[in-house]
């Protein structure tokens, strides 16, 4: 499910922005309209209204990332709540695509959302490691794609799943049984011609590839998982996610009825910028574009203070007199998605934009908050042994995974 | 509470306010994390109820809305209780209170909105040099030595129905106050004239203690006067003195959501016109979901449950913090504590929780089977 640029795939004019799931850019290297991408995918914005309901039904200050609008769309997460305040639980569904150990903040982001998920509504949680995706899409070898998928999931563990409400499995692995039976059930719903469609295949692609897109299906469908689920087929199913992944969404959303499913609901998130900026998202292949959690405290002082793009002015003087330009600003941008604190936040973009407070000191707290994070992260993950990865991966049942 | 009382067609009554575009109105999400500003949304929601005839009367039940000043000060009035006014900007604290509002007019009082563990609430109310021991309140309280703590802000908002630093007496004519304690300083019966806020905190008022008395009484409750600076001994055979004014039913907040079906049947735009009791940001420390469970089934969940796990900690902490440390500032500092550390506590928590799992799960895998 991880997003990289697709470099092989032809960029299509650069008049029209594009974002599936193997590329995301902005029209004329500009930034990415989110709302012209709500329109054209046919999902709808995640309201005032809503986050406010999940204050209530949670009895907990919505999660940063909702309050700024990083997850900012959704599709039928209001009958989702409406459920729920019935009585009817859900389950979360999540993944990563294990194409490299570097992991950097942009791919903690869905976790650390699924785990306040997890935690304000008590509910059970599935994590898919498309390591047969990776294998085919990068041409890794079986073995090194599961080694990768081994690795990422100690990252992700350390983001604190509960490991009562838990399950994590990888394709390689799980595949198979009452899992691969829906696979075939979704796969005879979608033609060819559609999968082409939806997933930009052609006739040069092999044949591993256009039969990918039920994995990543099929897990939406509590069926799928027999020793988690027994008999709960219309439990519903809840999928935080990066936007790009919407079309995989789309067609499962479109296949689920005619299968006599519930249609899973999703809650979708930006991108989260590169640290020069320009038009796209975090990529792994540069390491100054991101901040990676195994950076250390110096590196990430360096890469702050050296590549973020500051949307201050050239000289103080300027600065004092127009202010900064927030539009544009990387380390506001960042503080928005990791400063807790909804006031200092305020403040910072109050006198930084008004020119009275400079570059300097925002790109100070900035390497102040993300140190902590990281080194929060870092100690999580050395606590994450070999054995703990076997128990979130067993194939065992939950029992109070509603609590 | 209200959601059940909310007819959809009250909504596009013709002469209601304009707000109801899409069914309610909102501040600003920008505004919303001001504690004053979210507290004061209260406000918009008496909009809706001030929709003509044809709504039932009951719309217009004062103890929905909560009780405003000036309907305090009329009630006075029919009382025929003799009181000045004096207004002024609003006040957070008593330091400023002071500053428009001179002590010869009256004792100023200090008012402290306290909560026990048991989701009790208690409303203390003293002059402004009588010193106020926590620690020892709760034992007469019959609570152990750190039994109560300050009360968090929307408890303010949902049973006094009064924003940030509004504290008063007065705040039990609500009908959300009904259980809520309330014990006066025994030095005010010394005084010509007290100053206590009528639910608002841009005016003060000054009253005899036979005032608020009578005003008590007349919305049925008995005044209390405590010696707030006694520090009796409280044992085996010394019963705790205030233990009688431990109210006797605990307030659950916020409440939980059962709507009835119709509201659940309505279609996704009609989704937000149900929200009409806007929720005061909850701290991380409040106990998540349902709070009635941790008052029956505390025992087996602590150990089951991160979160619990880290509110026990932090209690036994705050506990100790009270009996160690003098001083008035001791609550703050411990809900600052609080505050700060849940977050951290609860990551670490979690990672315990895992890695015990773990080694269990281990020890599982290598189990021998029993012998025969």
């Amino acid at each position: 499910m991880e997003v990289d640029k697709k470099e092989e795939i032809a960029s299509e004019s650069s008049e029209e922005q594009v974002v599936n799931p193997w590329e995301v850019s902005a029209k004329d290297g500009g930034k990415i309209d989110y709302d012209k991408l709500i329109d054209q995918f046919g999902c709808q914005r995640l309201d005032e209204s809503l986050i406010d309901r999940v204050e209530r039904l949670t009895s907990r200050q919505p999660h940063v990332f909702l309050r700024r609008g990083v997850f900012f769309a959704h599709r039928d997460f209001d009958l989702v709540l409406d459920a729920y305040e019935r009585g009817d639980k859900f389950y979360l569904y999540t993944g990563r695509g294990p194409s490299s150990e570097a992991l950097h903040l942009g791919h903690l982001i869905p976790f650390m959302f699924t785990k306040y998920l997890q935690e304000a509504f008590k509910v059970p949680l599935v994590i898919q490691l498309t390591d047969d995706e990776k294998c085919m899409w990068k041409n890794l070898s079986v073995e090194e794609s599961q080694r990768l998928a081994r690795e990422n999931a100690k990252d992700i563990i350390a983001c604190g799943f509960d490991v009562t409400k838990t399950f994590i499995f990888s394709d390689f692995d799980y595949v198979g049984g009452a899992f691969y039976k829906n696979m075939v059930k979704v796969a005879k719903c979608v033609t060819l011609n559609k999968a082409m469609g939806i997933f930009g295949f052609s006739g040069e692609d092999h044949i591993g590839k256009l039969s990918f897109p039920p994995v990543q299906a099929v897990p939406s469908f509590p069926s799928s998982f027999p020793h988690l689920f027994p008999g709960k087929d219309k439990l519903r199913c809840l999928i935080p996610c990066a936007i790009d992944q919407d079309p995989y969404f789309r067609m499962t959303r479109d296949v689920a009825p005619r299968l006599g499913y519930s249609k899973p609901a999703l809650i979708e998130s930006s991108f989260f910028p590169a640290l020069q900026a320009k038009n796209g998202k975090m990529s792994a292949s540069d390491p100054n574009s991101a901040i990676y959690v195994t950076d250390t405290a110096k590196d990430i002082k360096n890469k702050i203070n050296r590549y973020a793009f500051s949307g201050g002015q050239d000289s103080i003087e300027k600065h004092r007199e127009i202010g900064a330009n927030l539009e544009v600003d990387i380390p506001v941008k960042y503080l928005s998605f990791f400063l807790e604190d909804d006031a200092e936040l305020e403040h910072i973009k109050k006198e930084y934009g008004e020119g009275r407070m400079l570059t300097g000191e925002v790109k100070k707290r900035l390497t102040e908050v993300l140190t902590g994070m990281v080194e929060r992260h870092r100690m999580a993950r050395a606590a994450v042994t070999d054995e703990m990865v076997d128990a979130f991966m067993a194939v065992r049942p939950l029992p109070n995974m509603f609590e | 509470m209200y959601s059940s009382l909310i007819d959809p067609n009250l909504l596009i009554a013709k002469d209601s306010q304009a707000l109801l575009v899409n069914g309610y109105r909102k501040p600003n999400l920008k505004t919303s994390n001001d504690p004053i500003r979210r507290i004061n949304n209260t406000k918009p929601t008496l909009f809706i109820f001030s929709a003509p005839a044809p709504c039932s009367p009951k719309f217009f039940d004062n103890d929905l809305m909560g009780f405003s000043k000036d309907q305090l000060l009329s009630q006075l009035q029919e009382l025929e209780i003799d009181y000045s006014k004096y207004e002024h900007p609003p006040v957070l604290t008593v330091e400023e209170q002071a500053k428009y509002v001179s002590s010869s007019e009256g004792a100023l009082s200090k008012n402290l909105f306290f909560k026990d563990k048991k989701h009790r609430y208690y409303i203390i109310s003293a002059m402004v040099d009588t010193k106020v021991d926590m620690k020892v309140l709760s034992q007469r309280l019959g609570l152990g030595k750190g039994g109560i703590r300050m009360a968090p802000e929307e408890a303010l908002a949902e049973l006094l129905q009064v924003s940030l630093g509004c504290v008063t007496p007065f705040a039990v004519v609500n009908e959300s106050a009904r259980d809520v304690s309330l014990l006066l300083d025994q030095k005010f019966k010394n005084q010509t004239r007290c100053i206590f806020h009528p639910l608002s905190n841009n005016v003060s008022i000054s009253l005899s203690t036979s005032g608020l008395d009578k005003f008590l009484q007349s919305v049925g409750r008995d005044p209390v006067y405590v010696d707030l600076e006694a520090n009796p001994v409280v044992g085996k055979d010394q019963p705790p003195d205030l233990a009688v004014y431990v109210p006797s039913n605990s307030v659950v907040i916020p409440e939980l959501p059962n709507n009835t079906p119709s509201a659940q049947a309505s279609p996704p735009k009609n989704v937000s016109a149900e929200k009409t009791k806007p929720v005061a940001s909850p701290k991380p420390s409040k106990s998540p979901g349902n709070v009635k469970s941790v008052v029956q089934n505390s025992g087996l969940s602590v150990f089951k449950n991160p979160e619990k796990f880290v509110e026990e900690i932090l209690d036994k902490t705050s506990e100790l913090l009270f009996s160690e440390v003098k001083g008035e500032n001791v609550e703050a500092l411990a809900e600052t504590l609080r505050k700060r550390l849940t977050s951290e506590f609860t990551h670490l928590a979690v990672m315990y929780k895992n890695t015990a799992y773990s080694e269990g799960f281990y020890a599982g895998t290598q189990c021998q089977p029993k012998r025969p």
